[in-house]
C-alpha cells in the first residue's frame, strides 16, 4: 500500500517535471511567437487557438514567454543550488573533519545566517550590490550555503567517527585521501535529497524575488515578473496571471513529489 | 533565571554583530550618498557641505557608535530620499507588518493543530489521504501566487474585500484586520500544510513507541494516551518548526504585502533598496533581525517548558 503510493507519487512527479522540461528545452529552439515582440493588436487578448495562454499588456504571447521564463528560473535555481552545494560541502567538510576552534566560529556564524530568512538575506545583498540576474544568483547562492554546510558537517562528523575510517587511518592514509576517497562518496544520498529540496526552495526564492522586481530585468521574461505584471490587469484579464503561476506550481510540485518518492 | 539571563546576553551580542555588519557593509559600498542626492552636476563645495550636514565626513566607527546610541533613544537617523526621520517613516509600517505576521502565525496554529491531530488520529482513513494530498499541493504554491488566486476569488469574483483598499489600523482597527485576513491566509497556507504534515508524522511515529503500548496496557483510554502523552511529545519538533517559520513568515509578508498592496515594511524596503536610501534599509534589516532573534529566544524558552530534559 505504502510502496504503491510512493510509486504513484514518483510517477506523477516525473510527468509534471517532464512536461516542464519539454517546455523549457523546446523553448531553446522554437517558440510559437517571438517572446519579446510587442503587438498592439493582440494586447491583453484572452487565450485563443494560436495564443493558447493569451497575450500580455504589450501583446506578447504569454506561452512563448513562459517557455523562455522557465529556462531563466531553472538556470537561476540550478546555479544557486550548485553554489550552495559546492561551497556548503567545502565548508561542511572542513569544519566537520577538522573540528576545533575553526569549526566553532564558522558554525556559530553559520547558525546566525541560517536563522535569517533567505529572501531577507538576498534582499540585503541585492541592496549592497544592486539588482539584476547575476547578483540574484550570487545573493541566493550565499543564502543557500549555510543549510548545506550544516547538513554536510553533520554527516562528515558521523562518518569520520565510524570504524572503517579509524582503520584506514591506521593504514596511514592521508587526510586528503580519507576526505576524497572515503568520506565524500558517502555523502551522495544525503546530498541528493537536500539538492532536490534546495532546488525547490531556490525556484520559490527566484520566483519571489523576480516577482518583487529584483531578479531578471525586463524585457526578458521571468515567471515571477510575469505574475506581477499580470496583476495590474487582474480585473479584466485574470487568466494572464493564472498560467505562469500554474507553471511555477508544476515545477515545485513535480520536484517535491519526485523527492518524496525517492526517500526511503 | 540564570538561563534566561545567559540567553538574553547572547541575544544582545548577536544583535550588536548584526548591526555592525549591516552598518559597515553599507558604509563601504561605492557611491557617495551626498552626490546621489544632489546629482552629479553639484559643485564640490555643495557636496562637502551636505556631507558635513549628513555627518559623512567623520570616521565610520564614530558614526556607527552614534548610530547605535541614537537607536537606543529610538532615533534611526534621517532618510536620504524622504528627508524625514526614519523612526516616523517606519512607525506605522512596522505595526502593519507585525499585525500581518502575527495574524498569519495565529491562523497557522489555529488551523493546523486540529487538522494535524485529526489526520494523526484517523491515519489511513479517506479524509487523512485527502488531507495529505491537499497538503502536498498547497506546499507547492508560492504565497504570492496563492495571494493572487485569493484576490481573484474573494476580491474580484465574490467581492468580499476590495483589492488595494487597505484601511490603516489608525482609522479602523476592525476593518484593518478584516483586510489583513486575506494576505495572512496566503502567507499561512504553506505553513499550515507543513505543520499538519509534521504533526501527523511525528505523532504517528510517537504512537509506535514502547511507552505508549505500556500506557495502553495499563488500561488507559485511547484518547487520554493520545492527548496526554503522544501529542505532548509530538509538539516539541512542531514548536521548533513554528519558531523558524515565524522568521519565514515575516520575510514572506514582505512579498505578500506587494500582492495585496499593503503599505507595510515590504514596499518601503524595496523602494529604499532601489533608491539607495541606506538609513532606511539598515533600520528595517536591524528591526527584522530583532524580531527573528527574539522569536528564536521565545522558542528556546518554550522548548524548555515542553521538554524538561533539555538543559542547555
Amino acid at each position: 500500500m505504502r510502496d504503491k503510493n510512493k510509486r504513484v507519487k514518483f510517477i506523477i512527479g516525473c510527468v509534471l517535471t517532464g512536461l516542464v522540461f519539454i517546455m523549457m528545452l523546446s523553448g531553446i529552439f522554437y517558440t510559437p511567437f517571438d517572446p519579446m515582440e510587442m503587438n498592439p493588436s493582440t494586447k491583453l487578448m484572452g487565450p485563443t487557438l494560436s495564443h493558447i495562454f493569451g497575450c500580455d499588456n504589450f501583446g506578447r504571447d504569454i506561452f512563448s514567454r513562459v517557455m523562455v521564463g522557465v529556462r531563466e528560473t531553472m538556470l537561476v535555481a540550478g546555479l544557486v543550488v550548485i553554489i550552495g552545494t559546492l561551497v556548503g560541502t567545502i565548508v561542511g567538510t572542513i569544519t566537520g573533519y577538522y573540528g576545533g576552534w575553526l569549526d566553532e566560529i564558522i558554525m556559530r556564524l553559520n547558525d546566525a545566517v541560517l536563522a535569517f530568512p533567505s529572501v531577507l538575506l538576498a534582499l540585503l545583498i541585492i541592496g549592497l550590490l544592486g539588482g539584476g540576474r547575476n547578483t540574484l544568483i550570487l545573493a541566493l547562492g550565499i543564502a543557500f550555503v549555510p543549510s548545506f554546510a550544516r547538513i554536510v558537517r553533520g554527516e562528515v562528523l558521523r562518518i569520520r567517527n565510524l570504524d572503517f575510517i579509524q582503520c584506514v587511518k591506521l593504514y596511514g592514509a592521508s587526510d586528503l585521501r580519507i576526505i576524497f576517497v572515503h568520506i565524500l562518496p558517502n555523502l551522495k544520498t544525503v546530498l541528493l535529497s537536500s539538492i532536490l529540496i534546495g532546488f525547490n526552495n531556490a525556484v520559490l526564492a527566484e520566483a519571489g524575488m523576480s516577482y518583487l522586481g529584483m531578479g531578471v530585468q525586463p524585457p526578458n521574461p521571468s515567471l515571477g515578473r510575469m505574475l506581477s505584471e499580470a496583476q495590474a490587469y487582474i480585473f479584466s484579464n485574470p487568466l494572464n496571471a493564472i498560467f505562469p503561476g500554474i507553471v511555477i506550481v508544476m515545477m515545485i510540485l513535480g520536484f517535491s513529489l519526485m523527492a518524496g518518492g525517492l526517500e526511503k | 533565571m540564570k538561563y534566561i539571563l545567559k540567553k538574553i546576553s547572547t541575544l544582545i551580542v548577536t544583535l550588536l554583530i548584526v548591526s555592525a555588519l549591516v552598518f559597515f557593509a553599507f558604509s563601504f559600498i561605492p557611491g557617495n550618498p551626498a552626490v546621489s542626492k544632489l546629482g552629479t552636476q553639484a559643485t564640490p563645495e555643495a557636496i562637502e557641505n551636505l556631507m558635513h550636514e549628513m555627518g559623512l565626513d567623520r570616521p565610520v566607527v564614530t558614526r556607527y557608535f552614534e548610530w547605535i546610541g541614537g537607536i537606543l533613544h529610538g532615533d534611526f537617523g534621517t532618510s536620504y530620499s524622504y528627508n524625514q526621520s526614519v523612526t516616523s517613516l517606519l512607525k506605522e509600517k512596522i505595526v502593519i507588518t507585525m499585525l500581518l505576521s502575527v495574524m498569519a502565525i495565529v491562523l497557522t496554529v489555529l488551523i493546523s493543530f486540529p487538522l494535524g491531530i485529526y489526520a494523526a488520529r484517523k491515519s489511513d482513513s479517506k479524509l487523512d489521504v485527502i488531507i495529505t494530498s491537499v497538503n502536498q499541493f498547497i506546499m507547492s504554491v508560492p504565497s504570492f501566487f496563492s495571494g493572487i488566486i485569493i484576490t481573484l476569488i474573494f476580491g474580484v469574483a465574490l467581492k468580499v474585500f476590495s483589492p488595494g483598499g487597505f484601511v490603516s489600523y489608525k482609522q479602523s482597527f476592525v476593518r484593518c484586520l478584516g483586510y489583513l485576513f486575506f494576505p495572512s491566509i496566503s502567507i499561512a497556507l504553506p505553513k499550515i500544510a507543513m505543520v499538519v504534515k509534521l504533526l501527523r508524522d511525528t505523532a504517528l511515529k510517537e504512537a509506535d513507541k514502547d511507552y505508549v503500548r505500556t500506557a495502553y496496557s495499563r488500561g488507559n483510554r485511547t484518547r487520554a494516551v493520545f492527548y496526554k502523552h503522544v501529542l505532548k511529545n509530538a509538539c516539541i519538533p512542531v514548536i521548533t518548526f513554528l519558531g523558524m517559520a515565524f522568521a519565514d513568515i515575516i520575510a514572506g509578508s514582505l512579498i505578500v504585502e506587494q500582492v495585496f498592496s499593503v503599505p507595510g515594511l515590504g514596499r518601503i524596503l524595496l523602494t529604499s533598496i532601489s533608491g539607495r536610501d541606506y538609513p532606511v534599509v539598515e533600520a528595517i534589516i536591524l528591526l527584522l533581525s530583532v524580531f527573528v532573534v527574539v522569536s528564536n529566544l521565545i522558542v528556546d524558552l518554550l522548548y524548555r517548558k515542553f521538554d524538561p530534559r533539555i538543559h542547555v
